[in-house]
């Protein structure tokens, strides 16, 4: 597998951003081709947001993901917007604390993960991206503690070093489900 | 004996201003004053767009010629660029007034530690007489030929004034230059400007009241009577803001 | 890969004139290019420099104008409507013969436009932009290493040639993050002895001016300049080629469109369709060679833009009208698909 595309999509807030370069840095730490693009502008400040993460064994060619091989949704309109264009054979992560309904195309994996309600029952509320994350890396193989941690360190300033922990927990929960 | 020597600071060209133009009077009190503090090796000048576009010819010092109304910005940077040198812009009441009047209120809203040197003789110079930002209301201009009416293009702006309600500049004193008195008080002002940029206080500007009797369609004589007739009750000389002995006039 | 840091291309745009020795930055608030202010106003004071956020695009350029006479590497940047703005500045900088940086990160117009990815200052920035003849070097990067590579270039060749070069991003190229390395060497700016820096009693006075009166003498200034820019386009022109040998078709991309085209040619070349890519680096000068050779043993180019066909114009005439050229495009903040690409290909190869 040489090029694997995800797109984040979500409310501004949720994190999406945050976890697409959570991804990236992990393709970076081992020594693949990454880009990260978000969507900018107002849509940032609470209404939708998304980035495209392509993760590579070869040189990024266009950072724009239109389809993508792995889709977050972590609203309904995100599913309702993304999930006719999600690669044939490709997974949909979605959160099944915020979208009611199901999946409906027959020719991709979907994984439904109640991100945001398990986020808040174990303390740690602002933190469901991240249990999609570990979710996300247990069903592709991509979940090792090396690369974990060296992203992590990336990700999180040292200045906020305490967040690394509860990022690690909310990881590994999401890659137990 | 040397009774009278041109400054140094004042190069010995022809300068090519309009006879009886005050232009030349404020250059020399600049030059005087540039020679006096002996910083004519370290001091940058701004020369504006206006009459005194070619000022750049005149002072020894290096000069830089800026776009219209941007001299205060044109200073920013070469005060940024390098602190310990003296920088002056050498304005006229279009140049710093209209078109540059967003440079101008940040410049002094910084406190930029900069000297501005502010011709306002309530027209424009160079393009034939126009009507300024400073022309008095009722004052005939080419683009005024009815006289100013405040209800077609309002009133005109007294910079000192709306300056010093700013927190920020320094120094503001009003001056001019139509008599020998006038002439030394004003020399003082920018003397003064100077030093205070020289000890780090900050924005000085002088606003210098001046003629243009060529525009104004007067004799020399008459333009600086003009001055003292219908320029200074609209513009009150004065100190406007000190800010080292906290005196702001109101 | 460890040396390499994942950055947004307008922070390595920022940190790479930082190492270029830029310590003296002024810019206005406006997307999507704010990171790059919000970076300077952060490391800046750090390291002795200035940072000042002024009143106005207006006002910024012509404080990069004040810092610039004094002899200093000095840049701002700004996006579309900023740059129509600082016009007016860059042409003074062009015709005083300063060296400045303009970045200009692109996003869709005219007026306020958008705020989403756009190339459609291509004209505004090759032909001047401002008012009067003369040309800026216009750098057009397409991956985030070479936002921080060509903003170091630019400042280099600013120098060199007394030129305001521009990075001509876009809302894409400045927002992306990918992997940077910011190991590269720097030229140290040259003598600069015209330099308003105060003659210290011992020179004569200089003067930094753009006022020319007398025509033969402007003419005079004018002709030198562009002299000077001959030499620009004979030492300085820049460009990728990209399958371009046996190529039958060929792509005219720069910045993101050609990131986006070179997919539509790998895909292309999978079927069969002989296919290349020609990405001018530099916009002004505009690499004419390639086309020119180019014309000799292609068919048709596709000039793939972000807007309604800009640099089509100068493919053309470098291409000397030889093969037609056919513009594949979006605007208004659009981005051409690969497929949209791909079917410019497909349908150029029957």
């Amino acid at each position: 597998m040489s090029t694997k595309q995800y797109l984040f999509s979500g409310f501004g807030g949720q994190g999406i951003l945050f976890a697409g370069k959570f991804i990236a840095y992990k393709g970076l730490i081992e020594d693949k081709q990454v880009s990260w693009l978000p969507s900018y502008g107002p849509e940032m400040r609470g209404g939708t947001a998304s980035c495209s993460v392509i993760v590579s064994d070869e040189p990024v060619g266009s950072p724009i993901v239109t389809y993508p091989d792995v889709l977050v949704a972590m609203n309904l309109p995100s599913l309702d917007r993304f999930e006719s264009k999600v690669a044939p054979g490709g997974v949909i992560f979605l959160d099944s604390s915020l979208i009611e309904r199901k999946v409906e195309r027959t020719d991709v994996t979907a994984f439904y993960i109640p991100a945001t309600k398990l986020a808040g029952e174990n303390g740690f509320p602002t933190l469901a991206n991240m249990i999609i994350v570990g979710k996300i890396l247990k069903e592709l193989g991509e979940y090792n503690d090396e690369g974990l941690k060296a992203a992590l360190a990336k990700v999180i300033s040292a200045k906020h070093a305490d967040m690394m922990e509860v990022n690690r927990k909310a990881i590994d929960l999401g890659a137990s489900l | 004996m040397i009774v009278y020597d041109k400054p140094h600071a004042l190069l010995d060209v022809p300068l090519h201003y309009c006879p009886g133009c005050l232009h030349g009077v404020v250059h020399k009190l600049v030059a005087e004053v540039i020679d006096e503090l002996g910083i004519e090796g370290k001091t940058i000048g701004i020369a504006p767009v206006g009459c005194s576009v070619m000022a750049y010819d005149y002072f020894a010092c290096d000069m830089i010629e800026a776009a219209h109304g941007r001299a205060p910005a044109v200073a920013t940077g070469v005060k940024r660029a390098d602190p310990t040198k003296v920088v002056f812009t050498y304005q006229g009441d279009g140049d710093l007034a209209s078109i540059g009047m967003a440079e101008t209120v940040h410049a002094a809203a910084r406190n930029e530690n900069i000297t501005v040197i502010f011709i306002n003789n309530a027209i424009y110079g160079m393009t034939g007489g126009q009507m300024a930002p400073t022309s008095l209301v009722g004052q005939v201009t080419q683009t005024s030929p009815y006289g100013r009416d405040p209800k077609l293009c309002g009133y005109p702006i007294r910079v000192c004034e709306l300056l010093s309600e700013l927190e920020g500049p320094e120094y503001l004193e009003r001056v001019t230059v139509n008599s020998i008195p006038h002439i030394r008080a004003a020399k003082k002002a920018i003397k003064k400007a100077f030093m205070n940029q020289i000890e780090g206080k900050g924005f000085s500007l002088i606003e210098v009241v001046s003629s243009c009797p060529t525009n104004w369609g007067m004799t020399p004589q008459n333009a600086l009577k003009w001055i003292e007739e219908k320029m200074l009750p609209y513009y009150p000389l004065g100190v406007y803001k000190d800010r080292s002995n906290g005196e702001v006039k109101k | 890969m460890a040396d390499k840091v994942l950055m947004k291309g307008n922070e390595a745009i920022a940190e790479a004139a930082i190492k270029a020795g830029c310590r003296h930055y002024f810019g206005y608030p406006i997307t999507p290019q704010t990171e790059v202010a919000a970076y300077m106003a952060k490391r800046m004071p750090k390291i002795g420099g200035t940072f000042l956020q002024a009143e106005s695009e207006i006002a910024a350029i012509n404080m990069v104008y004040g810092v610039a006479s004094a002899g200093l590497r000095v840049m701002t940047s700004s996006s579309s409507p900023g740059i129509s703005l600082k016009g007016e500045g860059i042409s003074y900088l062009a015709g005083a013969d300063l060296p400045a940086l303009v970045v200009n990160v692109q996003r869709g117009g005219p007026g306020l436009g958008g705020i989403q990815p756009s190339q459609s200052d291509y004209f505004q920035s090759t032909r001047g932009g401002g008012h009067g003849d003369y040309h800026m070097i216009v750098l057009a990067p397409s991956s985030v290493q070479e936002m921080a590579e060509l903003t170091v270039k630019a400042f280099e060749l600013a120098d060199k040639y007394r030129m305001t070069a521009m990075v001509l991003a876009d809302g894409t190229m400045g927002q992306m993050m990918e992997p940077v390395s910011l190991d590269f060497d720097v030229t140290p700016p040259p003598e600069k002895p015209w330099a308003t820096t105060g003659t210290e009693m011992k020179r004569k006075h200089n003067i930094v001016n753009s006022l020319s009166l007398v025509p033969e003498e402007l003419e005079k200034l004018n002709i030198a300049r562009f002299e000077r820019y001959e030499q620009v386009k004979q030492n300085e022109t820049r460009y990728e080629e990209y399958m371009m040998d046996d190529a039958e078709i060929a792509i005219a991309a720069f910045g993101i469109a050609a990131r986006v085209s070179k997919n539509a040619v790998n895909e292309a070349r999978k079927r069969g369709v002989k296919v290349g890519l020609i990405r001018p680096i530099t916009l002004w000068p505009f690499p004419e060679a390639p086309f020119k050779k180019a014309a000799e043993h292609v068919k048709q180019i596709i000039s793939v833009e972000l807007n309604m066909g800009q640099m089509i114009e100068d493919v053309r005439l470098a291409s000397e009208c030889k093969v037609p050229v056919t513009l594949c495009n979006r605007v208004g903040g659009m981005i051409p698909s690969p497929e949209q690409v791909l079917d410019a290909i497909l349908k150029a190869s029957k």
